[in-house]
């Protein structure tokens, strides 16, 4: 047990300075952070998947209340930090659009299928949970599609970019958003058995402490926590290693992204976290005193539908501009109009998701143990 | 091919950081080490200039 946790310490240490070394003290600084990510995640149980589906099943609104209070406390911070700092900082907004709703939509059906969202799935494939794990390749290979396309669906039918401290003002946008948030949170509340209202101390801390990581994350990288772009750029690399011509694909010719492409994944903010959030989870469950039973196990078929769901969960991420973090967490938090699209339209696909969850997660029978 | 499928939550993990690493190896075999010179300041705040990195939200 001691050697076990001291190897998760030289791990943890070991993954910072190799980082700090490497790339330098913000790279350090952000894979910090989402090592951070990634221990509070799992470590309080902290999630977005698992608390949409049990407010429909269960009327449990907990975990949803403590999204929207983690959101909040963001926002609360975030939007006189931005309007102070405008060219230093940027916010997650993105245009609403028919792509981007019905990436959304799409997005929250997956994510109940692989049983996670884009840090869930990070989350769950480094604490060793196989869906999770085959959700992940499902999810760099759907993601780095998606930039394939993008602006084929982006063309369809797109408004401009709407922020609500472009509309409103910063102050004027942070009370419609509060007052959003507070909104949503009573209606949470309204569909919640007795009991299953207020969230408990372990997911109030968790929230501030998401908060505060989200936070760390904006004044580090200059911009919010997201998740997709890093794991679309995984992709990249791998059909570049592959022998694929990317030139050709208008995403990654866009100057930007084409300096990402041949730099290295240690210089991508989203990159950095998102290995800092997998390295994590995997620090708590070794941690852990029992790592506990490994995921009930699933028909062979079934895992090829997860590993499909997984593809269609990156592919319509990328089209959402975002999943749970970079769009309904950070959009929301930020501003963006795209944020509360995302959520709606990606509630309902999460309802969709919840229904045909048992006649697609199938398990064999009398193998495994029930996680 | 059972065993695969009950793995434990150990070697589940672990293949998984097998794969960031697989990622991160064949990165740095093709892109090289990031230039340590041209490495940007600590904080994106106060540093004075714009933020250069992506975002899930770009296009």
């Amino acid at each position: 047990m001691f050697m076990r946790r001291f190897s998760v310490i030289v791990l943890l240490l070991g993954l910072t300075g190799f980082t700090f070394i490497m790339a330098g003290p913000r790279a350090g600084l952000l894979v910090m952070i989402g090592l951070g990510f990634g221990l509070v995640l799992e470590g309080l149980r902290f999630g977005f998947a698992g608390p949409w589906r049990m407010i429909v099943t269960d009327r449990d609104g907990r975990g949803l209340i403590a999204q929207f209070v983690a959101i909040a406390l963001v926002a609360a911070v975030a939007f006189p930090l931005m309007a102070a700092n405008p060219q230093e900082l940027n916010g997650a907004h993105a245009p609403v659009g028919f792509a981007m709703i019905l990436g959304a939509f799409v997005f929250g059906a997956a994510m109940q299928l692989v049983m996670g969202c884009g840090s869930g799935t990070l989350i769950n494939a480094g604490s060793g949970n196989l869906v999770g794990l085959i959700a992940l390749a499902g999810f760099i290979i759907g993601s780095f599609a998606g930039t394939v396309h993008l602006g084929w669906w982006t063309d369809i039918a797109t408004l401009p970019v709407i922020s609500f401290q472009g509309v409103l003002g910063a102050q004027g946008g942070l009370i419609v958003t509060l007052a959003g948030l507070a909104a949503l949170a009573l209606v949470t509340a309204l569909r919640a058995a007795p009991g299953k209202r207020l969230p408990p101390a372990r997911l109030w801390w968790a929230a501030a402490l998401i908060a505060a990581l989200a936070l760390a994350n904006l004044v580090v990288a200059g911009q919010p926590w997201g998740i997709v772009y890093g794991l679309g750029l995984w992709g990249a690399k791998v059909a570049q290693a592959g022998g694929a011509d990317l030139g050709g694909i208008a995403f990654w010719a866009a100057s930007g992204n084409a300096e990402r492409l041949n730099a290295s994944i240690l210089t991508d903010v989203t990159s950095l976290t998102n290995i800092g959030l997998l390295v994590g989870a995997f620090a708590v469950m070794r941690w852990r005193r029992d790592a506990g039973a490994p995921a009930q196990a699933l028909t062979f078929g079934t895992y090829g539908w997860v590993l499909l769901a997984g593809v269609v969960l990156g592919y319509s991420a990328r089209l959402a501009f975002g999943c749970n973090v970079g769009a309904f967490f950070s959009g929301i938090s930020t501003g963006s109009l795209h944020g509360w699209v995302w959520l709606v339209a990606a509630f309902a696909g999460s309802i969709l998701g919840i229904r045909l969850r048992p006649h697609i997660l199938r398990p064999a029978l009398g193998r495994g143990v029930a996680a | 091919m059972n065993g695969f499928r009950t793995m434990s939550r150990p070697a589940v993990g672990g293949l998984a950081l097998g794969l960031v690493l697989a990622i991160l190896a064949l990165d740095l075999s093709r892109s090289g080490a990031p230039d340590l010179f041209a490495a940007p300041a600590p904080f994106a705040l106060g540093s004075g200039e714009a933020p250069t990195g992506a975002h899930c939200t770009g296009g």
